[in-house]
């Protein structure tokens, strides 16, 4: 034994072991009727089985991915595995990424293909404990900020460049405990998970200080499917298909809170990652703001033009893009590209 | 409640009253032995924690030492890649407790070539392994192992996690950041880990176990279930996503205490069963974690409450106990009070006969049936003697209404007295105004034309005034066989009375002598009111003369005769003063005058009409006061001579005893019919019954051979005669001679029986009376 993890709900290369049996039970599970008929795809989701991911395995577990034909595997990502990776090596058809990772992916020429967008409203954010002085985003000035690496880090560097203040960036893992043990003066958080991570651990919301980026102008949609152009192009329909019946799987999802969150705790169980019944239920209740936030009007699993030229945009600000990749060329599907 | 018995009230309130006590008493005791158990448990329950967070301390304390010590070594001594394995391998072999330790450098820092440098020994079955940590895949700069004690600049150990190949070992590592001075400069190297299973502790804390169904669990840092009874909690769920599941605020506030490392006793809800709790906890200080026990309220209470569960059994019992003594002893004074009840009812219908309970007590109840007792027999005494007065009563009563009868005997009362008296009629009447009284009335003849008449008043009333009255009269009717004059009448009785006075009574009495044919009244008055004179025509007047003394009072009293003629009409009216002394509802007198004047307006009535006004005008006068005095009247009317010749359907013959004055009868009878107009042969029929009665009686009535006279009277009536034969002989009624045999020679038939025989077959009707020693026969023949 070589590895360790140092946290509770997080990271653990056992799991990523245990996440490629489990990718393969998942491929051999005994396909339903009408298999012949079905079309294979492949879908690889960003972190290890999750309330996050609660729509596709509506979508799956309730037929509907076979109602248009499909026969889908998923596939869970986590430390050190990354879904564009698995794209990339073609094996996964569909990738989940983050728009400004497609984004910079597309421009620096990578031919990728956006085809649905899943999260419209940015669940990023800073945490800090007021009992370190942080009320604003001046008080957080020459303190420890805890940063995820890469993609993470363009929304909260520009936040400080736009806030005028100069921070002290930790490299932070998958875990709060740095945070939680004073580590930082403030960590990085997703609003559905670590943000409630943290109030697991007895932190109640009214002493934490927390900076969503969506409210400083940097709302950079999340949660995305990719696939690459190559493969798009030889079954666009197919991609289609698997949009369509996701989004159904995630409206099935909103409307079916319990059975959902039964079938995300049998995922983690499958999986081995600690599972939480109230944490999981937090999730799904944020996803579904995230999905479907109440200040838009646009149908699910639309991609925002202003929400893609604000991102490319501030990656073009921050350095990481050159030029900013056409919209039109960037997404391809039947469903929406652009906000009315 | 009022109208409860004496028993169901006595139970009811000293039962209320008992179980108000006895409630209070257990609940009392319940609630101090219950206090005093959560005190034990209390104490307990902060020892039990205490200690078992110390034992926890203790190892982890010794194991933390080994890192730390390898930290300080690193910081002094020079150290190559071998020395570090050695120190390494050393480590994890002297020290049981630990399962694998590193030394992790910064990047490039420990030789400047290489990224990562962290040689891991750990133990693999009874060997120990070398492993490099750190690439691509395993960036150990950013976990937590090895950021925290960086950032922290202190030892730390970390979130408690599952070991990666060995199952479900949960495990923690101890990591101490080690530096090295670099000039002035205290610069941060990397950090020097020991990795610890924690299944003996998860062993220690499950073997933990309190009562049935206690137990003890530790959660770390972030509140993480390391151990619980409930294995599906460990790792998975923290206290505060368990309060949030649970929505317990309490259970997130029990946390945040437990996670800021304090000591506390708390009441708490299983996770297990969900029963109610105490649990106490205690930090282990230099991990963050904190151990928790939980004592099961119910089963730590299960003695006291098994103990008051008996107590409540006891109570009822005793409740039951007192219930029957109450019963008893209420039943014990009621039943008596019952009988009393009941014996006082069976009295009031009159059974004395009744059994009463017995006196054995001398408490109230037995002081009650001793006065109730007490009670019984005086009344029973009053009501014996109640009777008997009553029964003397009575008989007294009887023997007085036995006496007025006698009384009412003494005076005549057959009206008209005289039928055969024409010249003449008469009534009285007297009306004691007690059963007996002292007034009397009488009237006889003295001879054959001349009547007697009496009215007197003894003084006093009652009994007494009865017997002096009996006496009088009698003396009267003696010394009016010896004298002819009413003074001397008075004078003799007037002596007689005198002679044995002891009593020393007296009477007045209006004596007066009517000769029927002349109408000369001769009278004398000893004391007595003076009678009313009603002169027909003419009007009312009291008789005048002097009044004589009354009877009784003057040795030698005299008393004056008087007389006077009445009218033909003319009525004489006697009274005592019970009559004009009557008395109204203002106690005013009736008094003579008003007397006088109310007969002056009945001048014309009868002597019978004149004493039934009488009383009804002195009733009336009255009203409702009661008769005072004995009220006497007697009225004599005279209607004049008969021998004056004026005759009606009547025929009066007197006869001698003698055969020979038989033939005055049959020519008075032919007279009678001649003038009458009647047929021959009825008179002959008539004479024939009379003749033959007349003989009976001259022949047999008289054995003394003397002189007598023999009435007979002769009425015609419608249809028939009326005959009165009257003798003064020896008692005979000729009804009581039985039927002759018919064929038997007259000279053999026994005596008087043949006259008898044709006079039955004459009448229609015979009656015979004795009276006053005389037969009086009365015939009817029917014309």
């Amino acid at each position: 034994m070589t590895r360790r993890r140092s946290d509770f709900g997080q990271t653990g290369l056992r799991v990523i072991g245990l996440l490629a049996i489990l990718a393969i039970a998942t491929v051999w599970r005994p396909s339903r009727g009408e298999s012949a008929a079905l079309k294979k795809i492949t879908l690889m989701t960003e972190w290890l089985p999750q309330a996050q991911f609660g729509g596709f395995y509506a979508a799956k577990e309730k037929g509907l991915y076979e109602k248009y034909g499909l026969d889908v595997t998923v596939l869970h990502g986590g430390p050190s595995r990354s879904p564009y990776d698995f794209l990339e090596k073609g094996e996964a058809d569909v990738a989940m990424l983050w728009l400004a990772s497609g984004i910079e992916k597309r421009a620096k020429g990578i031919r990728l293909i956006h085809i649905a967008q899943i999260v419209q409203k940015s669940a990023l954010m800073l945490i800090a404990k007021k009992s370190s002085g942080i009320e604003t985003p001046g008080d957080m000035e020459g303190k420890k900020i805890g940063l995820w690496d890469s993609i993470y880090q363009i929304q909260p560097k520009a936040f400080f460049k736009k806030s005028g203040i100069r921070v002290v960036i930790v490299p932070q893992s998958y875990s709060v405990n740095l945070f939680l043990r004073d580590g930082v003066d403030a960590a990085s958080a997703m609003w559905f998970n670590e943000y409630h991570t943290i109030l697991d651990a007895g932190y109640d919301p009214d002493e934490l200080t927390t900076f969503f980026f969506s409210d400083y102008g940097l709302n950079f949609p999340e949660d995305g499917l990719y696939a690459t152009e190559a493969k798009f192009s030889e079954d666009p329909a197919r991609y289609e298909a698997f949009v369509k019946a996701s989004m159904e799987g995630w409206r099935y999802a909103f409307e079916h809170e319990e059975e959902i969150l039964g079938m995300v705790l049998q995922y983690m169980k499958e999986a081995h990652v600690p599972a939480n019944y109230a944490h999981q239920r937090w999730m799904l209740e944020r996803m579904k703001d995230l999905i479907l936030p109440q200040d838009r009007t646009r149908p699910m699993g639309a991609l925002a033009a202003e929400d893609y030229e604000n991102t490319a945009r501030v990656l073009k600000e921050s350095g990481l893009i050159d030029g900013v990749p056409l919209l039109a060329e960037f997404h391809k599907g039947g469903e929406g590209t652009h906000a009315e | 409640m009022r109208n409860r018995s004496l028993a169901f009230k006595l139970a009811f309130f000293i039962l209320t009253c008992s179980s108000v006590i006895l409630g209070t008493i257990l609940g009392y005791n319940y609630f101090v032995s219950r206090q005093m158990i959560l005190g034990n448990v209390e104490a307990s329950a902060r020892d039990l924690a205490r200690e078992t967070a110390q034992k926890i301390e203790t190892v982890m304390h010794s194991i933390k030492e080994v890192p730390e010590t390898l930290a300080e070594a690193l910081e002094e001594i020079p150290y190559d890649e071998e020395t570090l394995k050695r120190l390494l391998r050393s480590a994890v072999e002297n020290n049981d407790g630990i399962f694998g330790s590193t030394i992790a450098f910064e990047p490039n820092a420990f030789d400047g070539n290489s990224l990562y440098f962290a040689p891991y020994f750990y133990r693999s079955g009874r060997d120990i392994r070398l492993t490099w940590l750190g690439g691509d895949d395993y960036r150990y700069f950013s976990l937590d192992w090895y950021q925290i004690p960086k950032e922290l600049k202190r030892l730390c150990w970390t979130e408690p996690y599952y070991d990666e190949g060995g199952g479900n070992i949960i495990m923690s590592t101890c990591s101490v950041p080690f530096y090295r001075r670099f000039g002035d400069e205290r610069r941060f190297m990397g950090v020097v880990t020991a990795d610890v299973s924690l299944v003996w502790l998860q062993k220690m804390i499950s073997a933990i176990k309190i009562a049935k169904t206690g137990y003890a669990f530790l959660i770390s840092k972030n509140g993480t279930f390391v151990t619980h009874p409930r294995k599906a909690l460990i790792m998975n769920e923290t206290i505060f996503s368990l309060a949030e599941s649970r929505q317990d605020a309490k259970l997130r506030e029990i946390g945040r205490d437990m996670v800021r490392g304090r000591f506390g006793f708390v009441p708490f809800r299983s996770f297990v069963n969900g029963k109610d709790c105490w649990m106490a906890y205690a930090p282990i200080p230099s991990t963050g974690w904190s151990v928790a026990v939980v004592f099961p309220r119910d089963e730590l209470m299960a003695d006291i409450i098994r103990l008051n569960q008996i107590d409540i059994v006891l109570a009822c019992g005793g409740f039951f106990i007192l219930f029957i003594v109450i019963i008893l002893i209420s039943d014990s004074i009621t039943r008596p009070l019952r009988i009393l009840a009941r014996a006082t009812k069976d009295i009031a219908k009159g059974n004395w006969e009744i059994e009463l309970p017995d006196l054995k007590s001398k408490d109230e109840v037995g002081s009650l049936t001793a006065s109730f007792l007490y009670m019984k027999e005086a009344l029973k005494k009053y009501i014996r003697e109640l009777t008997e007065t009553t029964a003397a009563k009575e008989r007294m009563e009887s023997e007085l209404k036995i006496a007025h009868d006698i009384q009412m005997g003494i005076v005549p009362k057959q009206f008209p007295p005289f039928p055969e008296r024409k010249e003449f009629d008469l009534y009285a009447v007297l009306e004691p105004a007690r059963e007996v009284g002292g007034d009397f009335y009488d009237f006889f003849f003295i001879d054959e034309n001349r009547l007697c008449f009496v009215i007197g008043d003894v003084s006093g009333k009652g009994v007494p005034a009865a017997l002096f009255m009996a006496i009088t009269k009698t003396l009267i009717r003696a010394s009016a066989k010896e004298f002819s004059s009413s003074e001397d009448i008075l004078r003799r009785v007037n002596a007689e009375i005198l002679k044995d006075n002891e009593a020393c009574m007296f009477v007045t009495v209006f004596c007066g002598i009517l000769d029927v044919q002349t109408g000369e009244v001769s009278y004398s008055n000893g004391g007595h009111n003076p009678p009313l004179y009603l002169r027909k025509g003419k009007g009312c007047e009291f008789l005048d003369g002097e009044h004589g003394a009354a009877l009784g009072i003057l040795e030698n009293g005299m008393f004056v005769r008087k007389s006077f003629f009445m009218g033909e009409g003319d009525v004489l009216y006697l009274y005592t003063d019970g009559v004009t002394e009557s008395c109204d509802e203002s106690d005013k007198l009736y008094s003579e005058e008003r007397l006088r004047n109310f007969l002056s307006g009945n001048l014309e009535e009868s002597p019978k009409e004149l004493v039934k006004n009488t009383l009804r005008e002195i009733r009336s006068f009255s009203g409702k006061m009661p008769q005072a005095d004995d009220v006497t009247l007697l009225v004599l009317k005279y209607f004049g001579s008969m021998s004056a010749g004026k005759l009606s359907n009547e025929m009066i013959v007197v006869l001698e005893n003698t055969l020979s004055s038989l033939p005055v009868l049959a020519s008075a009878l032919t007279e009678f019919g001649v003038k009458h107009g009647l047929e021959a042969e009825v008179i002959n029929n008539v004479n024939l019954a009379l003749e033959e009665l007349a003989v009976n009686i001259i022949s047999y009535a008289y054995p003394d051979g003397g002189k007598h006279e023999i009435l007979i009277r002769l009425e015609k009536c419608e249809r028939e005669f009326l005959v009165w034969i009257q003798d003064d002989g020896k008692p005979f009624n000729p009804l009581q001679v039985p039927e002759p045999p018919i064929e038997k020679p007259l000279e053999q038939k026994p005596i008087g029986g043949l006259g008898i025989h044709i006079v039955r077959n004459l009448a229609s009707n015979i009656e015979y009376q004795r009276r006053e020693g005389k037969n009086i026969l009365i015939l009817k023949i029917l014309r």
